[in-house]
């Protein structure tokens, strides 16, 4: 079987997502971003065809995406994440109208077409506020393991407020609450409002319709979830493995590339198939 | 005969630095500490080690000056006072000459104006980690070098990296995609320290650059930023052995002359005897 492989060189984590012709999803894995990014990409692609269980012969097309998406030598052809994000999210949950994708030093919000294209995009490209960094310095801080943190906060009754902006400086901040006596879950509640609201002002600036598709690592946080619904005041869903939209986003773009070049069969002809097991996500 | 000293107590973010003076002015005992999460207990200890530093008991101690962003957790101090004011104390009182005070510290970064020892104007920057001591703590760790030595490090850099923002968490990865160019240490250290250089002067421009300039804080001590301050200044920069406990000294002279009655300007305190 021919397939092609979308790989995410993010800022934190490198995600590789393998998808067959027919468009369904075979294998996926994330590893830790290392400098040097094309050795991280191979790693985190060997992996995912680990757990799709095939060989490195299967992949006829590599698109890549992310940070490090320049630096990965045997690349056929490399995606911005803006595109990724809109084809990927579009592709996993068909009704996005609006994109949120946090990660951990991008945050960035896009208004979405048909087919996923992306029509209008905000991001914060000069200062992470707003971005997963800062949760990662505050679990670090509250010594909390970041994937508890979003279950922390929904038990808070309510939230203690963090001024700061700047996801470094708030560190002082946290600390200063904690020597107060103030609860972690409060703490945390209170920086996921913070930074719903930063990511509020993103949305905002593309134009809020309807729902909000949630994806990048920090979707996998519940309480987050939950603050960006009572900010925005609509529904926000996130799909199952958010961190890996960018690369499966990259892997549909190769795929049509692939189309375009006769290498594959066309999407059309597979388009059930697609339908019918899109969301499936092995392993 | 009662002996009437001076103490400062200046706790920092990252630091907590106190100094205390006899009654000519001069260094008796000083000590530098983590400040940590118990903010109190901080300034106590230094307080505490710098007392047995100097050999000297609480009671000779007249007057203790709180200053810096945990001014108001120094429980046992007299009075507490803005580290721009100490700041421009202490910088005033070991350089005489000083017009304009740069202060970087572990999270913010500070530009004064002053005329004998009195602040005139002051701008800052406690928003955004970008040019703090922060800032090169975390660049340091990315590239896994000590802290101490980041500065020197970035001196042997000919061929300065171009970084394209100066967030502290953008630069984590600025830094990594220079390395995976193969780019060298050097080379990423001095462009990080030039950027950081040119934001921090043009902060300083907005209250105006007056000769003499003094950098004071901890940051002072990296000699890597020095330089960088100088090239874009084009001017050379006073810098005490010990700028960080240039906040510190400030108060303690505060103190001092409080513990006095002669707030103002004792004569005794316009020289200066020795470092």
């Amino acid at each position: 079987m021919i397939c092609v492989a979308g790989i995410d060189i993010g800022s934190r984590t490198t995600k590789a997502a393998v998808m067959d012709c027919a468009g369904n999803l075979r294998g996926r894995a994330a590893v830790r971003t290392r400098p040097n990014f094309g050795e991280v990409a191979t790693e985190a692609l060997v992996s995912a065809l680990v757990a799709a269980g095939m060989d490195r012969e299967q992949i006829a097309y590599v698109a890549t995406t992310g940070l490090g998406r320049y630096n990965v030598a045997f690349r056929d052809i490399q995606v911005t994440e803006v595109t990724c994000d809109g084809r990927g999210a579009a592709f996993l949950l068909p009704s996005t109208r609006c994109v949120l994708d946090i990660g951990f030093q991008s945050s960035r919000a896009m208004r979405l077409g048909r087919e996923g294209k992306v029509k209008a995009f905000a991001s914060n490209d000069r200062c992470a506020a707003g971005a997963g960094g800062f949760l990662e310095r505050a679990a670090r801080i509250l010594e909390v393991p970041l994937e508890e943190l979003g279950g922390l906060s929904l038990e808070a009754a309510q939230a203690e407020p963090v001024s700061s902006v700047c996801a470094v400086l708030a560190e002082s901040e946290i600390i200063t609450r904690i020597t107060e006596g103030r609860g972690k879950e409060e703490i945390i509640r209170g920086i996921h409002e913070s930074l719903a609201s930063r990511a509020q002002s993103l949305l905002r600036r593309v134009g809020i319709d309807g729902g909000v598709t949630f994806i990048g690592g920090v979707a996998r946080q519940r309480g987050m979830v939950r603050a960006l619904e009572e900010k925005l005041g609509v529904k926000v869903l996130v799909p199952e493995g958010p961190e890996f939209v960018g690369a499966i986003g990259a892997a549909l773009v190769g795929l049509r590339r692939m189309e375009k070049l006769g290498r594959a069969p066309s999407q059309n002809d597979v388009a059930g198939s697609r339908q019918a097991h899109g969301r499936a996500c092995p392993g | 005969m009662k002996v009437l000293l001076g103490a400062g107590v200046d706790v920092g973010s990252s630091h907590t630095k106190a100094v205390i003076l006899d009654e000519g002015g001069r260094v008796m005992g000083r000590a530098l500490i983590h400040t940590g999460a118990n903010v109190v207990k901080a300034a106590q200890s230094a307080f505490e080690y710098a007392l047995t530093d100097a050999g000297v008991s609480r009671e000779n101690v007249g007057y203790v000056v709180g200053t810096g962003y945990g001014r108001y957790k120094v429980l046992f101090g007299d009075a507490q006072i803005t580290e721009i004011s100490c700041h421009a104390k202490g910088a005033s009182w070991v350089f005489p000459g000083t017009r304009t005070v740069i202060d970087i510290g572990g999270q913010d970064a500070k530009a004064i104006r002053v005329q004998e020892g009195q602040v005139l104007d002051f701008t800052m920057n406690d928003k955004c980690a970008a040019g703090t001591g922060r800032f090169l703590e975390n660049a340091a760790e990315v590239l896994g070098i000590p802290l101490n030595e980041m500065g020197r490090v970035s001196l042997l850099g000919g061929d300065p990296v171009r970084l394209t923002t100066v967030c502290t968490v953008f630069v984590e990865s600025e830094i990594m995609s220079y390395l995976a160019q193969g780019r060298r240490v050097e080379d990423i250290l001095a462009g990080i320290h030039r950027a950081i250089a040119s934001r921090t002067v043009a902060m300083v421009r907005r209250v105006g650059i007056e000769q003499e300039v003094t950098f004071t804080g901890g940051v002072a001590r990296n000699t890597g930023m020095v330089s960088a301050l100088e090239q874009i200044l084009q001017i050379r920069l006073n810098v005490a052995a010990d700028a960080q406990f240039m906040g510190a000294l400030g108060a303690a002279l505060f103190g001092l002359e409080r513990a006095h009655g002669t707030d103002g300007r004792p004569p005794r305190l316009r020289q200066r005897d020795g470092d």
